[in-house]
């Protein structure tokens, strides 16, 4: 039902092309985690812990099994015992210790939903806490507990630093020192995490419908937790309602419904309540920021020193990596950074699209254009004299770097020069901001197989993942350019772990390590059809691929997409609403394979950008421990009418450094830069700097004074 | 409805729906939402739970023509109501022009939240209809809605991948 037929063989990429799933998605018979209910399906449904750091002493479950309907309730005195795993966060139900609210203390599973909601309410669950050591949930940039980690998420060096900031920053003739505030932010995807799970306890057989962006890493995690063989254990994550990093580790969820199911030998469904989410699914940590620019006259860098400090939870360590992003943006012959983190009674953070990029670049951003406003320099122009001939951190090439041509490209667009001057309408003031934007180029090895049919037809097999993202329709047309076929002649097959083993969908590295083993193993078809002789036979031929030994992330290399954002925003002096007008992004991303699905992604990253900017924000509640906005009502993702006109444009990047089909990566650039160039627009209207995100009415009323 | 009136301990009732032009008889507890009905009893799965507290507006379904949240309704108060899902808007074959509007421009991602924004889209054009009332002008004011207004007007449906420019060119492809 494609509406672009491709007739011209290997022009499938680079053609928009709707997506495959499409009419399943939108005559709803697209079937997500929670909607495969096999015979006797019972429903599960957790009990979170209402104290932030203490024991569990008892659990009386008697009035919660009384209820009609209700199979069992399982506590940490009763539940079966787990495996081994590398996520204490999967370890559920299997000690007394508290870490955080909402960790899990009980599940209840019953006949039906009402049934399980209502058992699960009816357990009564007495803590212990000690009052001499009261949790602690407030990150300070001076809290004692903060310490300089070894690593940060993505296995960076916490700390770099090379030159004398602190030296050249006084010799300097032009400086700023800042400090910004990025809040806790909650990924919400529209789909909670949910996972229906089969135990056949006959075969031994484990099936798994879980809401994951890799079915493969779920089911090597429940292998380990139940001690089954990996091949006893099917996981299927056919329709995924969007992840954004929260469904890349497998979660709580699925490890609570195989216990049930193994527990009830009943099938069990668990989909998370919404309100459960911020505390067992992830969360961007929030970010102190301290950045100090110091530049000539001129406007060229002398030094750059960018801090972090974030928290982690008492479970595991997490260390957002936002300093990371000042390492490949700007060059200086002193340049410093560093993060710290500290460990509190909080739920465990984890990635949100682009970890570490997104909050690291609102705060660098932010301080390139206050150092412009310093220099009396246009902050595009800023930006160009900056432009590192090599990659700042380690000194290697750039496998391709055109930041200055987006910016350039975008200026032109947006109407920069001609709109600069800042403007009063009646209560509103309106300006205009730009910040660039980065995101790492990532690649993961991965195997794939490909069938030739008799009917002339191809199945290409990948457990990739779709999760929003268009993976299936882009990787049928990387097939089929690969074997030289019209795209309606490819089929794929994804989100099973009966099909070629592949990594998840994450760090804007799913259709680079997928799209070359499906390019591989097309490749190999074509070559085993060529020494075919006669018409193919009835069982057709197949040819398999395996990225290992060439898919590797070190590379001669610096490999980055890199971006412009540009935002146009009207600030209301009565009622302190600041409002997008506009919003532009330019990218390089080498080449973008499906334009269609492509635009969707980059609009869609600089709208959670734009609700980073403005609207989304959490807070940890210093009385009880817990996220009080966590549910969609408290917690503002953006909607409809908060979008103005959004557009996405991309440079054509010809990168011969990266994988067969020539892509970045794209999912997660769009949200990198958005929230710098509407506070950078709000500063140019007002006149007034906001450092601490989002921008709410309180705050620029405050301001505006 | 049988076993309802007064009768104290009665927690669940014997009730029809009519759903996409169809009559399902069924048994339901007084707590299964229209959503949990749709979803776990019937398998129309089109409705999708997001948040089940009114906030979402994924499980948007039309009741009697209105858009409606329906995990904040009660099954059993639906008997004798007309229930109309995204199965009931149309199929691959004979789809609703709005559904092959969302297809054609890419009005979505993960596609969870679709269902809600075709029914919202689908009740918000009747509503306008409806304003318009006998005024001869009906399907011109229907071809005068702005961005502005449609977005305003579909606000009650979050889309978290951020399909909502697309969302809006689909609404206004199809009132054009």
């Amino acid at each position: 039902m494609n509406s672009t037929s491709v007739a011209v063989v290997g022009t499938a990429l680079g053609t928009p092309t709707t997506r495959r799933e499409g009419w399943e998605k939108v005559t709803g018979t697209a079937r997500y985690a929670a909607e495969h209910t096999p015979p006797r399906c019972a429903h599960a449904w957790p009990v979170p812990a209402t104290v932030a750091r203490g024991r569990v002493t008892a659990v009386d479950t008697t009035a919660a099994l009384a209820l009609p309907g209700v199979i069992a309730v399982l506590t940490p005195f009763d539940a079966p015992r787990l495996g081994p795993t590398d996520d204490p966060q999967l370890h559920v139900l299997q000690d007394t210790v508290v870490p955080h609210h909402g960790w899990y203390v009980a599940l209840a599973v019953a006949d039906t939903l009402e049934a399980a909601r209502e058992a699960a309410q009816a357990v009564r669950v007495t803590y212990e806490t000690d009052p001499d050591t009261p949790h602690d949930v407030v990150l300070t940039v001076d809290h004692p507990g903060v310490y300089t980690p070894e690593k940060a998420n993505g296995g960076y060096p916490a700390h770099l630093e090379q030159g004398d900031a602190a030296t050249s920053f006084a010799a300097s003739p032009v400086r700023v020192e800042c400090t910004y505030k990025v809040p806790p932010l909650h990924n919400h995807p529209m789909e909670p995490h949910a996972a229906t799970a089969h135990w056949d306890g006959g075969t031994g057989r484990l099936t798994v419908h879980d809401s994951s962006q890799g079915a493969g890493p779920v089911r090597t995690a429940l292998a380990s937790l139940f001690d089954l063989p990996e091949d006893s254990i099917t996981v299927i994550s056919e329709h995924v309602g969007g992840g954004f990093g929260s469904k890349g580790t497998p979660r709580p969820h699925v490890v609570l419904a195989v216990m049930a199911a193994r527990h009830t030998g009943r099938p069990v469904k668990l989909a998370l309540p919404r309100r459960h989410m911020p505390a067992v699914v992830g969360h961007r940590a929030p970010t102190l920021h301290h950045v100090r620019l110091a530049a000539r006259e001129d406007g060229v860098l002398t030094a750059l020193a960018h801090e972090v400090t974030t928290y982690t939870s008492r479970v595991s360590e997490f260390v957002e990596q936002a300093a990371v992003p000042a390492r490949v943006m700007y060059a200086a012959p002193a340049h410093l950074t560093t993060h710290r983190v500290v460990a509190l009674d909080v739920p465990t953070p984890s990635w949100m699209r682009a970890p570490g990029e997104c909050p690291g670049m609102y705060a660098l951003e932010s301080a390139m254009d206050e150092l412009a406003d310093a220099l009396g320099l246009d902050p595009v122009e800023l930006r160009i004299r900056n432009e590192p001939a090599t990659e700042p951190e380690s000194g290697h090439p750039f496998s391709s770097r055109h930041v200055v041509d987006c910016l350039r490209e975008g200026a032109t667009r947006f109407g920069w020069s001609a709109h600069r001057a800042s403007r009063r309408d009646g209560p509103l003031l309106i300006g205009t901001g730009v910040a660039a934007a980065t995101y790492p180029v990532l690649v993961s090895p991965c195997t794939a197989r490909a069938h030739a049919l008799p009917d002339g037809t191809y199945v290409v097999e990948v457990n990739a993942t779709d999760i929003g993202t268009g993976a299936r329709t882009v990787l049928a047309q990387i097939a089929a350019d690969a074997l030289g076929v019209p795209l309606d002649r490819v089929t794929t097959a994804i989100g099973h772990t009966t099909l070629p083993e592949a990594p998840l969908a994450g760090g804007s590295s799913g259709t680079a390590s997928w799209g070359w083993a499906v390019h591989d193993a097309c490749t190999a078809l074509i070559a085993r059809l060529d020494r075919h002789e006669g018409p193919v036979p009835d069982g057709g031929l197949s040819a398999s691929a395996d990225t290992r030994a060439h898919a590797k992330q070190r590379s001669p290399y610096a490999r980055h997409a890199f971006g412009a954002q540009f935002a146009e925003v009207q600030v209301d002096t009565v009622t302190g609403e600041v409002r997008a007008r506009r919003l532009l992004g330019v990218f390089a991303a080498g080449r973008i394979l499906n334009p269609l699905t492509a635009r969707s992604q980059f609009v869609g990253g600089m709208i959670m950008g734009l609700g980073m900017a403005l609207t989304e924000h959490s807070t940890t509640d210093p009385a009880f421990g817990d996220f009080p906005e966590s549910d969609l009502a408290s917690y503002h993702v953006p909607v409809h009418a908060d979008v103005g006109d959004i557009e996405a444009h991309w440079i054509e990047e010809d990168d011969k450094h990266l994988n067969p089909a020539g892509g970045k990566g794209i999912g997660e650039i769009g949200i990198v830069g958005t929230a710098a160039a509407v506070g950078n627009a709000f500063c140019h209207a007002t006149g007034r700097r906001l450092r601490e995100l989002p921008l709410t009415p309180d705050r620029v009323l405050a301001v505006l004074g | 409805m049988a076993n309802h009136s007064g009768h104290s301990g009665q927690t669940s009732s014997r009730i029809t729906l009519r759903v996409n032009g169809e009559e399902y008889t069924l048994t339901l507890d007084h707590r299964v939402t229209l959503l949990d009905a749709l979803r776990e009893h019937l398998d129309l799965i089109g409705a999708k739970k997001g948040c089940d507290h009114g906030q979402c507006g994924a499980c948007t379904v039309l009741v009697d023509g209105r858009r409606v949240n329906s995990c904040l309704l009660l099954a059993v108060a639906q008997q004798g109501t007309s229930v109309t899902t995204v199965e009931g808007l149309g199929d691959a074959a004979t789809p609703h022009p709005l559904q092959a509007a969302f297809v054609e421009r890419d009005a979505y991602q993960c596609g969870y939240c679709t269902p809600g924004q075709l029914c919202s889209a689908v009740g918000m054009l009747a509503e306008v209809t409806a304003e318009a009332g006998s005024d001869p002008t009906t399907s011109a004011r229907r071809s005068a809605l702005t961005r502005d207004e449609v977005a305003e007007r579909m606000s009650g449906n979050l889309c978290r991948c951020g399909a909502y420019p697309r969302i809006v060119d689909a609404v206004l492809d199809v009132i054009a």
